[in-house]
């Protein structure tokens, strides 16, 4: 209980305090994980959206890579991402590894098969006589699709809460293709991790909670998003 | 009266199933038909057909003196309207979820949305979110979504089961006003003979998708059908 609160005061101090230092893992860890959920939202929504609606030879098969994907291990995504972007993979060209860049990579590789997959179940979700009753009152085929996707708002929003959840907490991955390189690639699961390695508990700790208190932002704001939605017009 | 639908050697089937076989049936622009059977009949099947939603696996459904092969275009489907067993509304107000095929249209909505509210007896929930209503309610509503429309023909898959009669009667008076004041087509499947007595001077019974009889209601509902099966059918002899 000691260490908690020790934690909560020394995560505050930190955050005080101004420390460069703090403030850049902070501002990595959102920027990372901020443009990953991006590029998996952009790519994931629709895919999602278009599976749930199309039926085609393979679909089932598509289906269950991106069930399996959903479930596959953050480390094994950041080594995929590793061997791809090493100097002798068929992306080394790009130089990206140990950047950022290949930090975003791997986390859209972890984070999109949740999107897609959350995002198909969103829409499926949605009653399937809804299609033919709204057809039935002269929509189109595209007022259908936005009917529907307007009713599986909610579900789509807990697809991108899900997927930011997978990745702003992930370490496995980010450690592989980031390096935890100071100023550089290290965000605040690295920096967890390093300061316990370290035995700077305190330091650990302080950081673990501004990583959580992060999180519940985060999701607070989400959570009201989908408060709005819900009663929001379509 | 001129003949609106005509159905020619229709089938549909699922499979190796065939769950609607009708040899010929002709609907009348302006009449009111119901369609009875037992469940399984094929009574939603053929709703779904007269509403340009499924194609019929052979032969031909001819609406206004045209077959549509390829299916309907939007201007002919918008003639047509369709009320599910189900009220399946959408995420939304009452009021919102009535103007929604008008929205669609592109049409003003206000005062038709309000009279129709107020005809079926909506108006105080107007504001209210559709799903938080009752079972009667919320019937009423998918009705009025459907009867804002003034389609030229209305459809109803049982629009009052598990009803109480105060529903059932606004949705009878409301069904019957829209036909009496536009002229619309109307063809209700229900497994009340009694409604079926109350609204329509037509009945067509179908039974295992084909299409038993059909004449004046008061002769077929009253037990006095040509068809053994129609008779043992009204009568409750018919173990299905």
């Amino acid at each position: 209980m000691n260490d908690l609160l020790g934690g909560l005061v020394g995560a505050l101090r930190l955050l005080l305090s101004g420390d460069p230092e703090i403030w850049s893992i902070v501002l990595l860890t959102l920027r990372v994980s901020g443009i990953a959920l991006l590029i998996s939202a952009v790519i994931g929504v629709p895919l999602g959206a278009w599976l749930a609606f199309r039926s085609f030879p393979g679909h089932r098969f598509l289906t269950t890579l991106i069930y399996t994907g959903m479930g596959m291990p953050p480390v094994v995504a950041g080594l995929a991402v590793y061997i791809l972007l090493s100097r002798s993979g068929p992306l080394g060209m790009l130089g990206w590894l140990f950047t950022p860049r290949a930090m975003v990579t791997a986390q859209v590789l972890i984070s999109l098969p949740l999107v897609i997959g959350l995002t198909t179940s969103a829409v499926e979700g949605v009653v399937p006589e809804l299609r033919l009753q709204l057809k039935a009152l002269g929509a189109t085929e595209r007022q259908i699709v936005q009917a529907i996707l307007w009713e599986a708002r909610a579900g789509m929003l807990v697809a991108l809460v899900a997927g930011f959840g997978s990745i702003i907490s992930e370490v496995g991955a980010v450690m592989l293709v980031g390096g935890n390189i100071e100023r550089s690639t290290r965000v605040l699961t690295t920096a967890v991790v390093l300061e316990t390695r370290k035995g700077a508990f305190d330091q650990a700790l302080a950081l673990g909670v501004i990583l959580v208190a992060l999180t519940f932002v985060l999701n607070a704001l989400a959570l009201r998003l989908r408060g709005y939605l819900a009663h929001a017009r379509g | 009266m001129s003949t609106l639908y005509t159905l020619e050697h229709v089938t549909v089937r699922y499979g190796a199933r065939t769950v609607l076989a009708i040899d010929h049936l002709e609907i009348q622009a302006g009449e009111f038909l119901a369609v009875v059977g037992p469940s399984g009949a094929g009574k939603s099947t053929l709703l779904r057909l007269l509403c340009f939603l499924e194609r019929p696996t052979t032969g031909t459904v001819r609406y206004d003196g045209r077959v549509w092969p390829d299916g309907a275009p939007l201007d002919v489907r918008r003639e047509v309207t369709l009320v599910f067993q189900r009220p399946l509304l959408l995420d939304g107000t009452v009021e919102q979820n009535v103007a929604y095929g008008l929205r669609l249209r592109g049409a003003p909505a206000d005062e038709r949305v309000a009279a129709t509210l107020e005809r079926l007896g909506l108006s105080h929930l107007a504001r209210a979110r559709a799903r938080t209503l009752s079972g009667g309610e919320l019937q009423r509503v998918a009705l009025g979504r459907a009867l804002v429309l003034r389609p030229r023909v209305l459809l109803l898959d049982e629009p009052t089961a598990n009803l109480d009669p105060h529903n059932v009667a606004l949705i009878e008076q409301a069904i019957v006003a829209l036909h009496r004041e536009h002229g619309t087509t109307v063809v209700i499947v229900t497994h009340n003979l009694h409604q079926a007595r109350r609204l329509a001077p037509r009945t067509a019974v179908l039974l295992d998708g084909h299409l038993v009889e059909d004449g004046p209601t008061d002769v077929l509902l009253t037990g006095r059908g040509t068809d053994p099966r129609t008779r043992a059918f009204v009568s409750g002899e018919m173990v299905y």
